[in-house]
């Protein structure tokens, strides 16, 4: 409970966004991110840095700052979950990229935070459309341990960490049993060592001696602490069927891990025991081919059929060129499903909470991220049309309730090539 | 969390090495006619009339209310509501739908990088020669793919060009397929299509063989050995060709004219080098692939006729990569040039017609607005132009293949999907019937065997 005091005190210490203005969006289409049907002629307000408002009928306080919403859709800002923003300028130049770390001695305490950098292009062009939270997962090096991710805000500002060490990643599965040795045996077995070890060094005496056969590094250890006292959520990377019954009979051994599964490509044929063990489940639903051994079963239902089955899931996983702003399409597909004979799919209003509040939730902000209602932060998108619909992209974002700028490298160069005129001079006098 | 990155576009290069292969075997054997000559056939159709739905043929022409007649395998008619239908034509109502020709894709590597994607059936990277002109991917395919059902019931592919992989300046040449399953690749082949030559520029040649210590290893070292491999098959083709050489067979084909040339290339100071290179050789590149600089050389690509197949918006993965744009298609076509969007993945294959929606929308807001019946073009009848297999596939336009998707709606949307899709006339698959699709060998009796993908 010692990191939940902490975290608190940090929050707490947070100091408030300075240029959060108040102001209400109205008349537009409401989609406040809870899973229900979105609300014509709705309205936003946002007081110092929070949504005080939102829905239909909703007045707006004389002095508020209103934007005309007319035509567009109103929503509260993406949360993309289990993601690499911030981690890298150019995803194969090394030298950029700090996704994870093959040859560091150290696993499990490894910390997302210290090298999360706010004034990355991904991070500007995500924002742009319409990402304004996210939790950053570390990717595996040497070890079935990751490290801790954080949970960040993609303001345009210094503060990006909104929560360090909000989770810990293990990846169990084919990668897992390769990265422990060479099988699922392995893994399990550092996965236990692993927790025995944590155990003990939270448990040592101050200046008292490990244990000689030990495997991790005391840093490592006690990082793993928090798993097992069910202070930190434990992320677990899984696909097969077989696998995730695996982890979630972990739950009979140590019986306080908060278990979160990411992957679960196969997740729809073991949906009932996943929802028993209230377990949710993170992510990238498009993902329906055999592309190994442990996603045999893959099929673009498998959302649908775990969302009926009363599992908790969020669409996330998005990294590389598998891009945070694309949620939104992999959320308007799984809407698409409803209409395809033996399908399972989600209602709008699902699909889009899949996106927003659901990965909000599962990253322990219910009801503060990922929501338009009274006393969420103040992250708002104003989208020209249907967010989920292809032709669809924010014409604004607040986070915090401060406006934002869409500019970044992207933008820069498409003002530069609008056209391809260099009568005068040569393009790059053309800024 | 592990890294899903597809290798794929990182030029596959990072897939493990060490196939070793002599890359050059040398044939004095007779020339065959056609050697692995297509056995494709389509399969039986009736004779259908796609009636009521909006029609989009594929050259930018849109047909409110539209009819769509083919029999034989082959369009007959393509109209409006005033078209007569023939007796014995089956009626598709298409109210409510639209109607495109078959989605092709220009570059694929399905069956070469196929699904499960273990080593054991990594067969799309040649990296044993900078140059291996002599490889051909058909020899790759594994027509067991499960990508391939994929494709066509999410995608509404009915054509779809496999190409070796971009590790090699040369990685040899290209098969174009008709996605139609088939115990063989013969099977699959597109009766008629050409040939064309792969070929890469920029990192990913240089890193695979600069890591090996051996040229190139940077971008000058790139064009050297290209030029040296085109100067070295001119003389081939002036030669007697007493001793065959298989890599110089197929640059022997380009430098005639019969083999396109099919180029990865991102970066447009790079692309502008290799159309000088083309003109000192004298060949012609067919269209520049991935190309997320095309925007900034539209001009020059329309001046030289070269298409650029591209993806709608991946950036920023590898440094080639970084000025990507999501306006990169709506300025190319302002521009006047050929756009073509592609997938280069075994999962953005089932969704070219969401990517070109995005690529259009982009352009849509920064006031280039491309109407929905060109951009349909960008993922049917200019990719079929740039295989060179525009004159039988591509559109809806009569004698042409009845190549034809039926959508559930505007094929721009992502709530989407193809209803029915006809290869050659005949119904390869049917939405409301869960046997008329296909299955591959690989999945019977697995998990999920037939399941809705």
């Amino acid at each position: 409970m010692k990191s939940r005091l902490f975290i608190a005190a940090l929050l707490a210490a947070a100091p408030l966004p300075v240029f959060a203005q108040d102001f209400a969006v109205t008349n537009a289409t409401l989609a406040t991110g809870d899973g229900g049907a979105p609300i014509e002629h709705g309205s936003v307000i946002v007081r110092a840095g929070k949504v005080v408002a939102a829905g239909a009928g909703v007045a707006v306080p004389a002095g508020v700052q209103t934007v005309d919403g007319t035509g567009k859709w109103v929503t509260p800002g993406l949360f993309s979950a289990v993601t690499d923003l911030g981690l890298w300028d150019v995803e194969a130049v090394t030298d950029s990229n700090d996704m994870s770390a093959e040859k560091s001695p150290f696993n499990a305490a490894l910390d997302v935070a210290v090298a999360l950098n706010p004034s990355s292009q991904h991070i500007a062009v995500s924002r742009e459309g319409g990402v304004t939270r996210a939790s950053v997962a570390a990717f595996n090096g040497g070890s079935i341990f990751a490290g801790q991710g954080a949970v960040i805000d993609l303001g345009a500002d210094a503060a990006i960490v909104m929560r360090p060490r909000a989770f810990q990643y293990v990846e169990l599965g084919e990668a897992g049993a390769r990265l422990a040795g060479g099988s699922r045996v392995a893994a399990h077995t550092a996965l236990r060592n692993a927790l025995r070890e944590a155990r003990e060094a939270a448990a040592l005496t101050p200046g008292a001696q490990r244990q000689g056969d030990v495997l991790l590094t005391r840093a490592d250890a006690l990082a793993l602490a928090k798993v097992i006292d069910g202070s930190q959520p434990l992320y677990v990377g899984v696909e097969r069927a077989a696998d995730i019954r695996s982890v979630l009979a972990l739950r009979a051994e140590f019986p306080k891990l908060d278990l979160v599964l990411v992957g679960a490509t196969e997740g729809w044929l073991v949906a009932a025991d996943i929802a028993a063990a209230r377990v949710p489940v993170i992510t990238m639903p498009m993902r329906d081919l055999p592309a190994t051994f442990e996603t045999l079963a893959a099929t673009m239902s498998n959302v649908g059929r775990m969302k009926k089955a009363g599992v908790k899931v969020a669409i996330g996983m998005f990294a590389g060129m598998d891009q945070p702003r694309y949620a939104p399409q992999q959320a308007g597909n799984l809407v698409a499903l409803t209409k395809m004979p033996g399908a399972t799919g989600l209602s709008w209003g699902e699909a889009f909470a899949a996106i927003t509040s659901v990965p909000a939730e599962i990253s322990g902000f219910g009801g503060k991220l990922g929501v338009l209602a009274p006393g969420a932060v103040g992250d708002v998108v104003l989208w020209d049309g249907d967010p989920l619909e292809l032709s669809s992209a924010p014409v604004e974002v607040w986070i915090d309730g401060v406006k934002q700028p869409l500019d970044n490298h992207q933008s820069r160069l498409r003002a530069r090539y609008k056209d391809l005129d260099e009568t005068y001079l040569p393009k790059a006098y053309d800024w | 969390m592990r890294r899903w990155t597809s290798l794929l576009a990182l030029g596959a290069a990072l897939t493990l090495a060490g196939q070793a292969a002599d890359a050059k075997k040398k044939d004095k054997g007779a020339k065959a006619e056609t050697p692995y000559a297509s056995t494709y056939k389509a399969y039986p159709g009736r004779p259908t009339a796609l009636v009521g739905a909006i029609v989009y043929d594929g050259r930018g022409g849109r047909i409110e209310n539209g009819t769509v007649l083919f029999e034989n395998g082959k369009v007959v008619a393509v109209g409006g509501p005033e078209l007569a239908i023939p007796a014995g034509y089956d009626r598709v109502d298409g109210a409510g739908k639209f109607v495109t020709p078959g989605v092709i894709d220009i570059h694929s590597h399905l069956g070469v990088y196929p699904s499960p994607g273990v080593d054991a059936n990594s067969d799309g990277n040649e990296m044993s020669s900078p140059t291996t002109p002599d490889v051909w991917a058909e020899h790759s395919v594994w027509p067991q793919d499960p990508g391939f059902s994929r494709a066509l019931v999410n995608g509404g592919v009915t054509s779809l060009q496999i190409l070796p992989g971009s590790a090699n300046l040369m990685g040899g040449r290209a098969v174009t397929l008709k996605n139609v399953p088939s115990r063989t690749v013969q099977g699959m082949k597109f009766p008629g299509a050409p040939y064309s030559l792969k070929m890469a520029c920029g990192e990913n040649p240089k890193r695979v063989y600069g890591a090996k210590g051996q040229k190139p290893s940077t971008r000058m070292g790139n064009f050297s050995v290209n030029r040296q491999a085109w100067i070295d098959a001119k003389q081939y083709m002036d030669g007697d060709h007493a001793e065959r050489d298989l890599g110089k067979d197929t640059l022997e084909g380009v430098l005639k004219g019969e083999i396109l040339v099919q180029n990865h290339c991102y970066r447009a100071d790079e692309m502008a080098q290799v159309l000088d290179m083309a003109k000192e050789m004298g060949y012609k590149v067919t269209a520049f692939h991935h190309a997320v600089e095309a925007y900034k050389i539209g001009d020059l690509l329309k001046a030289n006729d070269v298409c650029a197949a591209i993806w709608a918006d991946w950036y920023g993965f590898k440094m080639e990569a970084y000025d990507g744009i999501p306006e990169n298609a709506a300025l190319l076509a302002k521009q006047g040039a050929c756009v073509v969007i592609h997938s280069d993945d075994e999962n953005g294959i089932q969704r070219l017609n969401q990517a070109a929606a995005r690529a259009q929308a982009s352009g849509r807001r920064i006031g280039v607005d491309i109407p929905d019946a060109q951009v349909v073009g960008w993922f049917t009848y200019n990719a079929a132009k740039a295989m060179g297999i525009g004159a039988k596939t591509g559109s809806l336009e009569a004698g042409k293949m009845a190549d034809v998707v039926l959508w559930n709606g505007n094929p721009l949307s992502v709530y989407s999907r193809p209803e029915k899709v006809w290869v050659d006339g005949a119904m390869m698959y049917d939405a409301g019937d869960p046997k008329r699709k296909p299955v591959s060998d690989f999945e019977l009796g697995q998990p999920g065997e037939g399941d809705v993908k």
